[in-house]
């Protein structure tokens, strides 16, 4: 399950980064990039958390 | 639950807060990479980056002066503050109320909590920038110092309520969900500055330093903005973190290292969030005056919304936000050694209602460069005074912790390398027009100066006072 929701997150932030480079190849137009960069943010959200702070507990303070 | 998770993070920090780290706690070089990139990827970014295209900084100057500062900021918590930490692996206020005493400490703490105070509101301004756009509030701009519109009072106060009432019961989750941003953060960053190039006439990768020039960071400052050269941007980015590494803050942090070479850690912040992400708002920032034929509108939300769209506007918000619930926090923290005996959420409380005031004023946000100048300039001194009690004060003969070993309340010495310090600071920068990004570095040697002649007069007059009473 762990495994499933970090290759979830690790898809949003591809879906965060990557539609812009295309918008800059003129591969995609920045609107459809917007609403990408949306679903990719809630994407990560529901999912990262479930993650991310096992790393944080070892950090300092 | 609420009450336990706050004891249980009050705890976790107090632990170990007047003696040193034992070697069992100390931590690995990721965790210090991991901290640093992602606290210097937050909301102030949003505004630091647009504010250099307004002071009309060139391309050149900013991409060659940022190199130059970042590597100078590295090189003071690696060599300044990392070796002192390793060394004694105390916090900051422990190691100086050693040197200077517990009523000089609570001073220091006073000042820390009201900078920390008023950086928090900069952020509560630059999220209500974000949360006011479905709304169609009048945006602050460039020239304005005073609130412009009810508005903008309304949507301050919402947010300063919520961030405050969040200090208060939820720190541990605020903290958490930093955590959680922030790869998603760094990451928007890029994407919408990569994404509106084309809008700015970057077609290929080799048209960039031309539009950059042209189009970007023009060399012209917008009106009303004073002109910043290499050496503004140097400086800044040298001491936007000074009341840290100079001004030895981190060596709360540090302590915990397992080797003084951790003190080059910082550089990923220094390089993801001071070095490329002031670059993208900047971008970002180029774009949007384009758009509105050089509106003095500055509204770091709506800049972001342009580009990126509903992600860029909650990126703005979730920075804006988890930079200031810490920060309102931290102030509570320094300012409760004023009032000891309050709980710490009242003063909390007290501090967000303070914080959520000052934050109306959009002069936080317009002037974010003088007040991160400012802010570092004024803990420095007693930085200057951790350095020099540290390594030279017993190669002069004299005794480094003097307040710890001759149970003073109140070193008068560091009273005076700090005050004098500001004088000679307020003097430079009002007097002969020197301007407050640059007093810093003088300040520093001013302030290492007067420690060590005032410690050699007070040090000999308390030990002639203590022999002859």
């Amino acid at each position: 399950m762990k495994t499933l929701l970090k290759i979830l997150s690790y898809l949003a932030l591809a879906g965060t980064i990557v539609p812009s480079i295309m918008v800059f190849m003129e591969k995609m137009d920045i609107d459809t990039n917007k609403n990408i960069m949306t679903v990719s943010m809630v994407l990560w959200f529901i999912t990262a958390p479930f993650w991310v702070n096992k790393k944080a507990e070892e950090t300092i303070l | 639950m609420r009450k336990k998770g706050i004891v249980g993070h009050l705890e976790s920090v107090n632990e170990y807060e007047r003696e040193p780290i034992p070697q069992s706690k100390l931590k690995g070089l990721k965790s210090f990479i991991g901290m640093y990139a992602g606290e210097h990827t937050a909301g102030t970014e949003f505004v630091i980056g647009p504010l250099f295209v307004a002071h009309g900084v060139t391309a050149f100057d900013l991409v060659f002066g940022l190199l130059i500062g970042n590597i100078l900021a590295v090189l003071s918590w690696a060599l300044m503050t990392a070796p002192i930490a390793v060394k004694t692996r105390l916090t900051m206020y422990y190691q100086l109320e050693k040197i200077v005493g517990r009523s000089l400490v609570k001073f220091y703490n006073v000042v820390n909590g009201i900078m920390f105070t008023f950086l928090a509101g900069s952020m509560i301004a630059v999220s209500a920038t974000a949360v006011g756009i479905p709304f169609g509030l009048t945006m602050p701009s460039l020239h304005d110092m005073l609130p412009n519109s009810l508005g903008w009072i309304v949507a301050v106060f919402a947010i300063g309520a919520i961030t405050t009432v969040v200090a208060m019961f939820g720190y541990q989750q605020v903290s958490k969900f930093a955590n959680v941003a922030a790869p998603w953060m760094i990451l928007i960053f890029f994407a919408a500055a990569i994404a509106v190039l084309p809008d700015m006439g970057v077609k290929s990768v080799s048209d960039f330093w031309s539009v950059a020039n042209e189009k970007i960071w023009t060399g012209i400052p917008l009106e009303g903005q004073s002109k910043f050269t290499i050496w503004h941007i140097i400086f800044f980015a040298w001491f936007v973190n000074m009341a840290m590494h100079i001004g030895m803050s981190d060596l709360s942090i540090f302590r915990y290292a397992k080797k003084w070479e951790y003190g080059f850690s910082p550089a990923t912040g220094m390089f993801i969030g001071h070095y490329f992400a002031w670059l993208a708002s900047g971008i970002l920032y180029a774009l949007f005056l384009q758009q509105s034929n050089n509106s003095t509108e500055f509204a770091p939300g709506v800049v972001a919304y342009n580009a990126a769209g509903i992600a860029g506007a909650v990126c703005v918000i979730i920075a804006g936000w988890t930079t200031a619930n810490p920060t309102i926090y931290r102030a509570g923290l320094a300012l409760q050694s004023v009032a000891p005996k309050w709980k710490t959420w009242k003063v909390t409380l007290v501090t967000g209602l303070i914080t959520t005031l000052a934050a109306c004023f959009p002069a936080l946000v317009m002037r974010l460069l003088d007040f991160v100048a400012i802010y570092g300039f004024l803990l420095m001194p007693m930085g200057a005074v951790i350095f020099i009690d540290f390594y030279v004060l017993k190669k002069l003969g004299l005794k480094s912790d003097f307040a710890e070993k001759a149970g003073l309340n109140f070193n008068y010495a560091a009273g005076w390398a700090w005050i004098l310090t500001l004088a000679v600071g307020l003097f430079l920068n009002q007097g002969m027009g020197m301007e407050i990004f640059f007093v810093g570095l003088p300040g520093w040697f001013i302030a290492s100066v007067i420690y060590i002649i005032a410690s050699k007069y007070y040090q000999s007059k308390v030990v002639f006072k203590t022999v002859s009473s």
